[in-house]
């Protein structure tokens, strides 16, 4: 300290302490700054909207139409929002190969920042609800027994009581749920593609989706007992336990009763 | 054993070439004894035993592996460990009575000897003495008690015989239900300005909140500070959608419904699950246990399944502050049919 202080008086001292000054601000800067950056949504330009306007004109116009105001097969994206197109397009199921009962979930299509294009160009369409922000969609930040009973309420008559998924009607279905990202969970909620109703932000709020989202991230992992059999409760639980567990006693019954040879 | 050494074939009591039926069948008794592999080879004889040792071998390793499992794998907090343990306890324990059970089977199949053998069923009656002398007693008590002579005797013991029953039947019946008021089966909560909120967080809901295509799932203002908060929710629990106008099909109830909002009970009319399946694209309501379907762009009439009944209509409108209210309660008991409510 002492050589230190000495030197304190030297002529290169103002430079080093600025020198000092501007690194601990940068690093300040750095540490306090960075969570909130990391917060926003991916910013999109007028030049990625016009991007996402040619690989649509490419891809989709076809079904939605030039300007995507829908056609006769398929609807008018006017005002679905960039969480529509994220999901639909971020999971695989749009482009639609084939026409079914219901879109299905393919390889994804396109790179993250087309889809981003993509979402930019159909939500300079019309106002519409957003991508969410890693924050909104963080699991560890949700309660997972608030987003039980509002998963119990809303979702669990399709999607069964832990997410597993379940049958609909003509070949529709509600997917199981537990591979799907947080982000895509809260844009289905949201937006509600194909039979899936609207779950907007009056009916669960943006708190809510986030528990709904901690309590479907607890869901699909190791089970206390033995196999779960797919969590489907009585249907798949029901034919193991006619078609095997009976039929392994008819065997040993048969067994039982016949003569030693 | 004599029917066995009597034993002539399969072709002595048969009808003859000529399709003629014999006066009477004999017992053919039982076929002969055929050895088994193990009892003329003495070296089949030994790996039976040798399979017989092996199963309660397996037991014996199965109990082992329950107690290694027990002690070396203890159960933590976190699910993994107690699945772990689960299975290799369930394992060492199935193996271990498994193994006892297949083995005593295989031992008593493979190594006991397998000789027929016949047991005469003796007679069902007893012996003419011993029933004559029971009859003899039964009319010495009856005319010793005197039950003939004595009218008031008589009917006293019936009398008591036939009250007793009473003593199991009327807590049966009893048990049944405390509560026999088929009228509460005919209204729920809901009333005139009672407001509609979301279950299960209890806010009210705005009819500018309910956009075409979304799903409220509804339960009266205040059910918590009801004294029987379920039983009341089992009645009154609703279902709230807004449809496009061009969509609407018919309307139960004229004016029940506020531009485009409906509510209809979720209690199906079948046997009372809750209706909660809602296509949103189709307008379909779907009851989870029997598949019946419901049209809520057509008065929610039923287009598939066993329900008779479409699902009755909560009539509702808006309060001064925009929140949706119910117009009165139900115009119909909601649910399955009743001893009342056969229809």
């Amino acid at each position: 300290m002492k050589s230190l202080a000495a030197r304190r008086h030297d002529r290169r001292a103002p430079i080093v302490l600025l020198a000092l000054a501007l690194v601990l601000t940068g690093a300040l800067y750095a540490v306090l700054a960075a969570p909130s950056r990391a917060d926003a949504a991916p910013v999109t330009t007028q030049a990625d909207a016009q991007a996402g306007e040619k690989l649509f004109q490419a891809n989709c116009a076809t079904c939605h139409g030039m300007g995507a105001v829908g056609t006769s097969v398929a609807p008018s994206l006017v005002g679905v929002g960039a969480a529509a197109v994220d999901f639909q397009v971020g999971t695989g199921r749009m482009p639609l190969t084939m026409s079914g009962p219901q879109a299905q979930v393919k390889p994804v299509q396109f790179t993250p920042d087309q889809i981003s294009q993509l979402a930019a160009y159909v939500a300079g369409l019309g106002p519409g609800p957003e991508i969410p922000t890693a924050d909104m969609v963080d699991p560890s930040k949700g309660d997972p027994a608030t987003g039980m009973a509002i998963f119990r309420t809303n979702c669990a008559m399709c999607h069964n009581a832990v997410g597993a998924g379940g049958s609909l009607t003509q070949g529709k279905f509600a997917p199981n749920l537990w591979q799907t990202t947080p982000t895509h969970l809260y844009e289905a909620m949201l937006t509600g593609p194909q039979s899936m109703p609207v779950f907007n932000d009056a009916n669960i709020t943006p708190q809510e989706k986030r528990d709904v989202i901690a309590f479907i991230s607890q869901q699909g992992g190791t089970q206390p007992g033995g196999l779960d059999l797919g969590s489907l409760g009585p249907v798949s639980e029901g034919l193991w336990a006619w078609v095997v567990g009976l039929g392994l006693l008819i065997g040993a019954a048969v067994w039982i009763g016949a003569k030693s040879s | 054993m004599s029917q066995v050494d009597n034993y002539q074939g399969p072709t002595g009591n048969l009808p003859d070439g000529h399709g003629r039926a014999p006066e009477r069948f004999e017992n053919p008794g039982l076929p002969a004894h055929k050895p088994r592999l193990g009892d003329v080879d003495p070296k089949v004889d030994k790996r039976r035993q040798r399979i017989v040792l092996a199963l309660f071998g397996v037991s014996t390793l199965g109990t082992i592996g329950f107690l290694v499992a027990y002690f070396a794998l203890p159960t933590g907090r976190d699910v993994a460990t107690i699945h772990r343990s689960n299975l290799w306890l369930g394992l060492g324990l199935a193996a271990s009575l498994l193994g006892i059970g297949l083995a005593a089977i295989q031992w008593a199949k493979s190594i006991m000897n397998n000789e027929e053998k016949v047991e005469e069923r003796h007679p069902m009656a007893s012996r003419p003495e011993v029933r004559e002398a029971a009859v003899r007693n039964l009319a010495e008590g009856a005319k010793d008690s005197g039950i003939s002579r004595r009218g008031l005797l008589k009917s006293a013991v019936v009398g008591s015989l036939a009250l007793f029953p009473l003593t199991i039947a009327v807590p049966l019946i009893g048990e049944i239900g405390g509560d026999w008021n088929v009228g509460k089966l005919k209204h729920t909560m809901w009333k005139k300005g009672l407001r509609l909120t979301i279950d299960p967080s209890g806010r009210p809901i705005k009819a500018s909140d309910v956009t075409i295509g979304s799903v409220f799932h509804v339960i009266p203002d205040g059910l918590d500070k009801t004294p029987d908060p379920l039983e009341e929710k089992a009645k009154a629990v609703v279902l709230v959608v807004r449809l496009d106008p061009q969509v609407v099909k018919s309307e139960q109830i004229p004016g029940a419904s506020y531009q485009g909002i409906f509510a209809f009970s979720k209690i199906c009319t079948h046997v009372g699950c809750p209706v909660a399946l809602y296509e949103q694209q189709t307008h379909h309501l779907l009851c989870p246990c029997h598949q019946s379907t419901f049209d809520v762009a057509d008065g929610a009439r039923v287009i598939f399944g066993p329900a008779k009944r479409p699902l009755p209509q909560l009539p509702i409108t808006v309060d001064d502050q925009g929140y949706l209210v119910a117009q009165s309660d139900f115009t119909q008991p909601v649910g399955p049919s009743f001893w009342e409510r056969l229809r």
